[in-house]
């Protein structure tokens, strides 16, 4: 391999509109052999188009691609990219949840064809989960429905990295971290230098900077559709990424809540809950005003105590506890969060519908209103609030859930990781948000896997094999304490 | 083995077989003489014209399409077969050819148009029964001698339209289930926009399923005029809704790509029996179209229940 042949992707000048949106907006990038490219911006940044017209699915509307030296714009397809080696895990995943999971892997490989593709096909994903996830737990022959999110994502990334005859040279990951837990994300992340230290390169997408920052050996920052920043990862400190991404609000805010100390006991109980397990050491008890937060490795009971929770309320089920209206902010937007036909301003009120009704009808005026007060309170950035939710951007999307939930008349809001795939600026203002709603009385259960978020918390709850482990106060959390209460052997 | 036995997986997949036997069961226990060679095969003949249709109709539904013009196409391709074929050969063979591919057409101009299904194929039920009545104008013809002695087979110890069926069940089955394309047709329905991402042509795979239900549908219409030997315009009505019904009967799903084949021919199956089941307990005839509804809902009832406990 020669020097000229150490550049696999050239971009150059790349645009891409949406009607008015410029979303990319000339950009230029090279990807060199065996490097680990991170990329961050804010939601709306242009990063998923970017990825986009890289795997082939979206084309660009002006400038060039250029692969291995030879310009390929113009007739730049996802079967070029395919045989020029390059993969993309897009952020919402692409499997098909009909199919098992060495059905999904075949999907990927054109060439896995005639008698036995099958046992060839699931021996090929089941060997790149070993490597990648040692300890996954998946098997070739599971429907892709019946696997969590996390596991999905873990599959999803696996067939990524699986080879057949077309060659491999650059995997484009889109937060794949934001499904999976700490252990998985890890597990993922040093399968990541191994693979780019052999030559591969990888490009990283992640909303958690500490990934990037730790993990790639170049960064770059876009902003507005355009290429901001590029320099090796050693050049940016945590602040100095956050500042080049252009956010206004400063991450020591995080820190500052903790100046902020309630105590228990001055308000009453709202919520007191128990797992299904017996094997409690304590029940889940929030106070009124208090902001918990449910942690622990991802799917080991959170999910499920925040549906039952739901259910008690909605059914009005003497046990668990539960007082007061509860609303649920989902974490799988595409699937349980957004009404994918319906306008901002509907998706937003479609909660309070109750309130807005006038003669037996929804009061048109009334769901404008609420929209565009929404609008205003958490910054959703639309020109039109009756515009298709689609139009949103991931993070923007996931603001009207938030509105949604805080439209509404509950006292409770249940968050199921809500932050997935979440820009850290449009992750401040919520903060802000529930911190000021807390202080006005409403109670905020909140299951993250990001272990940043549990210093929003006054009180944390850890949650293992679907039991509750740990109950942590904010003085006493600390990231070693969650690991500790998450893996410890019920011996 | 027990907790495989109840897992609501098995279960789900168990059910449309299950009923199938009770059914059959219930008919032995009140008509004693069905359970011969001869009576089988009478109860049974007319299951392989709808498991055809139930299998073309499965192919769209695979897509997340619906077929309203199934019964219309199948009437048409019979009054081509009972005309055109028995006539002119070469002529009737093109026909039946340009039937299937007016269907890959049709699934062409949903998919380019992004129009839904239920509206281009009810536009077309009209269409195909317009052209067979021109074909066909007063009930008549005669079937092609060769299709008629395919369909008068006698086959020793299993009546025919049962080893036609598991032919057909295990013939599909190998294609959609098995075969490696067969993943890519199916994940269409499961997820369309992950098969485009992977480089896979979604146009491609319409076409391809909408021209199998085509073909499969011009097989239920010579197998249909094989048994009556004449056609008419108007003879397979029924089998849009026997067709929609036999696949969920069977275990498939309106959306998700989730279908069975071998749970289509036999949801075609039970359909058939139920109309014997209802005559052997001489419910009269305005009766029974009621009472296969109320088999219909009674057999989804049970498979919402597994799937309760599944989620």
């Amino acid at each position: 391999m020669n020097a000229s042949d150490k550049t696999i992707v050239s971009l150059t000048h790349v645009a891409k509109h949406f009607g008015a949106v410029r979303a990319l907006d000339g950009v230029d990038l090279t990807v060199t052999a065996g490097e680990c490219l991170g990329l961050v911006g804010h939601n709306g940044a242009g990063k998923s188009t970017l990825m986009n017209v890289l795997a082939g699915t979206l084309s660009a509307d002006k400038g060039t691609i250029s692969v291995h030296g030879h310009d390929l714009s113009g007739r730049y397809s996802v079967s070029t990219a395919g045989e020029n080696g390059i993969r993309c895990v897009f952020q919402e995943l692409s499997l098909c949840p009909n199919l098992s999971v060495a059905e999904n892997a075949r999907i990927f490989h054109p060439s896995l064809t005639g008698f036995g593709w099958k046992r060839r096909a699931g021996d090929m994903i089941h060997a790149k989960l070993d490597e990648i996830f040692p300890g996954h737990g998946i098997t070739p022959d599971d429907v892709v429905a019946d696997l969590s999110i996390g596991k999905r994502q873990m599959v999803e990334i696996a067939r990524a990295f699986t080879t057949t005859n077309a060659p491999l040279h650059l995997v484009i990951l889109d937060e794949p971290t934001s499904s999976l837990d700490a252990v998985t994300s890890g597990q993922l992340l040093d399968f990541v230098r191994k693979v780019v230290g052999s030559g591969i390169s990888c490009i990283l997408i992640s909303h958690v900077l500490g990934e990037v920052l730790n993990y790639a050996d170049r960064i770059v920052v876009m902003k507005d559709g355009l290429v901001v920043a590029s320099k090796p990862g050693s050049d940016f400190t945590r602040d100095t990424l956050v500042a080049a991404m252009g956010n206004v609000v400063e991450v020591e805010e995080i820190k500052d809540h903790q100046a902020f100390e309630a105590k228990r006991g001055q308000t009453e109980i709202v919520i007191e809950a128990r797992s299904d397990t017996a094997l409690d050491s304590v029940p889940l008890v929030a106070h009124r005003g208090e902001i918990i937060g449910l942690a622990g490795l991802a799917s080991h009971g959170q999910t499920t105590m925040l549906l039952k929770i739901y259910d008690a309320a909605m059914r009005n089920k003497r046990t668990p506890k539960v007082d007061g209206p509860v609303a649920l902010v989902a974490g799988d937007r595409q699937t349980d969060g957004v009404f994918h036909l319906w306008s901002i301003s509907r998706n937003v009120g479609v909660r309070s519908l109750r309130r807005m009704v006038k003669r037996g009808l929804i009061d048109p005026l009334a769901e404008a209103a609420l929209g565009r007060e929404w609008q205003e309170r958490i910054k959703i950035k639309t020109p039109d609030m009756d515009d298709n939710i689609l139009s949103l951007s991931g993070g923007n999307q996931q603001k009207a859930l938030f509105a949604r939930a805080l439209a509404s008349d509950a006292d409770i809001i249940l968050m199921d990781d809500p932050m997935r795939g979440v820009d850290i600026g449009t992750k401040l203002e919520v903060y802000d948000l529930i911190r000021d709603e807390a202080a006005q009385g409403r109670t905020f259960l909140w299951y993250t896997t990001e272990m940043d978020e549990l210093y929003n918390c006054d009180h944390t709850y850890v949650f293992r094999d679907g039991a509750i482990v740990a109950d942590l106060t904010r003085d006493a959390l600390s990231e070693e304490k969650i690991l500790q209460s998450s893996f410890q052997e019920s011996a | 083995m027990l907790a495989k036995l109840t897992s609501p997986r098995f279960l789900r997949a168990a059910l449309p077989a299950a009923s199938f036997t009770i059914l059959l069961l219930a008919i032995f226990y009140v008509q004693p003489r069905a359970m011969s060679y001869f009576g089988m095969n009478l109860m049974l003949q007319y299951t392989v014209p709808i498991a055809l249709a139930t299998i073309a109709q499965m192919f769209i539904i695979t897509v997340n399409d619906l077929d309203l013009s199934i019964g219309a196409f199948v009437g048409l391709t019979a009054c081509i077969g009972a005309t055109l074929l028995a006539d002119t050969p070469v002529l009737g063979v093109l026909a039946l050819a340009a039937c299937v591919a007016a269907y890959a057409a049709m699934g062409a101009l949903i998919h380019w148009r992004n129009l839904p299904s239920i509206v281009v194929t009810l536009g077309m039920s009209f269409v195909w029964l317009g052209i067979a009545v021109l074909v066909l104008p007063t009930p008549g013809g005669t079937a092609p001698g060769w299709v008629k002695s395919i369909m008068a087979l006698k086959v020793p110890y299993v009546p025919f339209p049962i080893v036609a069926a598991v032919v057909i069940g295990c013939v599909v089955h190998v294609v959609l289930m098995r075969s490696s394309y067969g993943v890519v047709l199916r994940g269409a329905g499961g997820n369309p926009k992950a098969i485009g991402r992977a480089g896979w042509s979604l146009l491609k795979t319409k076409m391809v399923m909408f021209g199998a239900a085509g073909f499969f549908g011009v097989l239920s219409g010579l197998s249909l005029i094989g048994l009556t030997s004449a056609a008419d315009a108007h003879i397979a009505d029924r089998y849009t809704l026997y067709a929609i019904a036999g696949v969920i009967l069977g275990g498939g799903e309106f959306v998700g790509g989730r279908v069975s084949p071998i749970g289509a021919v036999i949801g075609a199956l039970t359909l058939a029996l139920t109309g014997s089941f209802l005559t052997f307990l001489r419910i009269s005839p305005d009766w029974q179209i009621g009472a296969q509804g109320g088999i219909l809902i009674l057999v989804l009832a049970l498979r919402a229940l597994i799937n309760r406990r599944e989620g």
